[in-house]
């Protein structure tokens, strides 16, 4: 359904239609050693009626730390999470987009997306931007939510060119996001409570720190604290700040 | 060639007019009050899934009588003026204002220059910041806005029920009052059962998007507990 300029209930189709989405006319080989900041790992993992999802707050350009305290772990809609990896500046705004596309279609048609629509959605926006994957610019999301049909939580993991894949335990991006999975290789069982999940998050993403130096673990003595929500039936809560503290020193007392 | 025919502005205009008002006349009405912790928007609507409210924004709600299509056609529009703006700037920078201000711009632009005039009345509701001012504005078929106080009625009964509540203004405070004053305001205009409810609310304890439809069971628990 669409009216006389062909709009529908997607939004970037109206920023289409108003001549609002930048494009650049940039062959692959025209890349000048361009350096933008990186966001580094995000992992989610599914437990006994919902699912996590824990990002460091560390961007690098190179070997340079250039935030301490960026925000990887996004609140997509009521039920719904989404986290990034890649190319900081263009991640966090096609986050921005996702939420805005998300509410817009519900406001729209009067009810949310299913979980997995909203997945292959964010699938496709990524593939959008595979131009910009030639320039070195990558962009790959990660996305968790609650199913409200199924009663289930449930997480999508994504490559650079948009391919969506569901997970059944868990997921991670990002450069550290091979040593956070080994770590929930070993570590995850099925049939976990959220508090046990979170813990066992907790610690992936302090491994992952210990392996990659780019991944920033919790910082205690600055407060820089992992970001850590969980989605339920309950819909998207982000989880208490101290309770996160407590849970990254247990954890750094933990991993060796 | 032919010359059309001269008609004067004032006898296009009343025409005109009198073709919306008959249209509107004969739409059910939508009240929008104020209670203590946010705003109501209360409509007779027989019908379960063609809403009459709806949002538009996370501190800003819609409501339109008269024709379906067309008010939902200002619905989506002002969905998208929104979203936009949200999205180009920030959330903080959608206001009812401007909104209200582009429905007056679209409903008086589409009076003089479209072969009918749209059969529709507009009601902007928007839930101050921190307990500053709510706001409730009104647009008529001609583009005509008016920023009303406290409460605000719209459709074919809309004088009748913004007399019974301005004279009654003392007995909206609570939610559960004000939603049985409206909903006796109602009943004593219709002079008959309602055929319906169908109700919203802007509550500040609802989080980020204050928006929240009240469910039929919870509107009639609300009445059936007043007696």
């Amino acid at each position: 359904m669409s009216d006389e300029n062909g709009r529908g209930v997607s939004f970037t189709e109206l920023l289409a239609s108003l001549d609002m989405i930048p494009t650049w006319d940039i062959a692959p080989t025209d890349r000048f050693g361009l350096e933008a900041p990186v966001a580094t790992t995000v992992l989610s993992l599914r437990f006994n009626g919902g699912v996590a999802m824990l990002g460091d707050r560390q961007a690098t350009e190179g070997h340079l730390v250039t935030h301490r305290r960026i925000q990887k772990v996004f609140e997509a809609d009521h039920f719904s999470a989404v986290a990034i990896s890649g190319t900081a500046g263009i991640a966090i705004d096609l986050v921005r987009l996702f939420q805005t596309e998300l509410e817009h279609y519900e406001k729209l048609e009067g009810t949310r997306l299913s979980l997995e629509g909203k997945a292959t959605y964010l699938g496709r926006m990524v593939r959008q931007q595979l131009p910009l994957v030639f320039q070195g610019l990558i962009v790959v999301p990660l996305f968790c939510g609650y199913d409200e049909a199924e009663r289930i939580g449930r997480l999508y993991t994504f490559d650079v060119v948009g391919g969506r894949y569901e997970e059944h335990e868990y997921g991670a991006t990002g450069s550290g996001g091979r040593d956070a999975k080994a770590y929930l290789r070993s570590a995850y069982r099925a049939d976990l409570n959220e508090e046990d999940a979170l813990d066992i998050g907790m610690r992936a993403l302090v491994a992952a720190a210990q392996e990659d130096t780019a991944t920033g673990g919790p910082d205690l003595s600055r407060g820089i604290l992992p970001s850590v929500v969980t989605v339920t039936e309950i819909g998207f809560v982000e989880v208490d700040p101290a309770k996160i503290a407590a849970m990254a020193t247990a954890a750094l007392g933990d991993i060796r | 060639m032919t010359l059309p025919f001269y008609v004067p502005p004032e006898q296009l205009v009343k025409d005109r007019a009198e073709f919306a008002r008959k249209g509107i006349a004969r739409g059910r009405s939508i009240v929008g009050a104020e209670y203590d912790q946010g705003v109501l928007v209360l409509a007779e609507n027989p019908s379960a899934t063609l809403h009459k409210i709806s949002e538009i924004y996370d501190r800003v709600a819609f409501a339109g009588v008269g024709k379906f299509n067309e008010f939902e056609a200002l619905r989506v529009a002002g969905t998208r003026h929104a979203d936009l703006r949200g999205y180009l700037y920030s959330r903080s920078d959608v206001n009812a204002k401007s909104l209200a201000n582009s429905f007056s711009q679209t409903l008086g632009n589409i009076f003089t220059h479209e072969v009918k005039p749209y059969e529709v009345e507009i009601l902007i509701a928007e839930l101050g910041i921190d307990g500053s001012s709510n706001h409730l504005y009104r647009v008529t078929y001609d583009g005509t806005l008016s920023d009303e106080r406290h409460h605000c009625a719209i459709g074919g009964q809309a004088d009748a029920l913004s007399k019974i509540l301005e004279a009654r203004s003392e007995q909206l405070g609570s939610l559960a009052d004000t939603v049985n004053a409206v909903a006796a305001a109602f009943v004593e205009v219709l002079d008959r059962e309602v055929d319906g409810w169908e109700a919203a609310i802007l509550d500040p304890a609802v989080g980020r998007r204050t928006f929240r439809r009240l469910p039929d069971t919870e509107v009639e628990e609300i009445l059936h507990s007043a007696g």
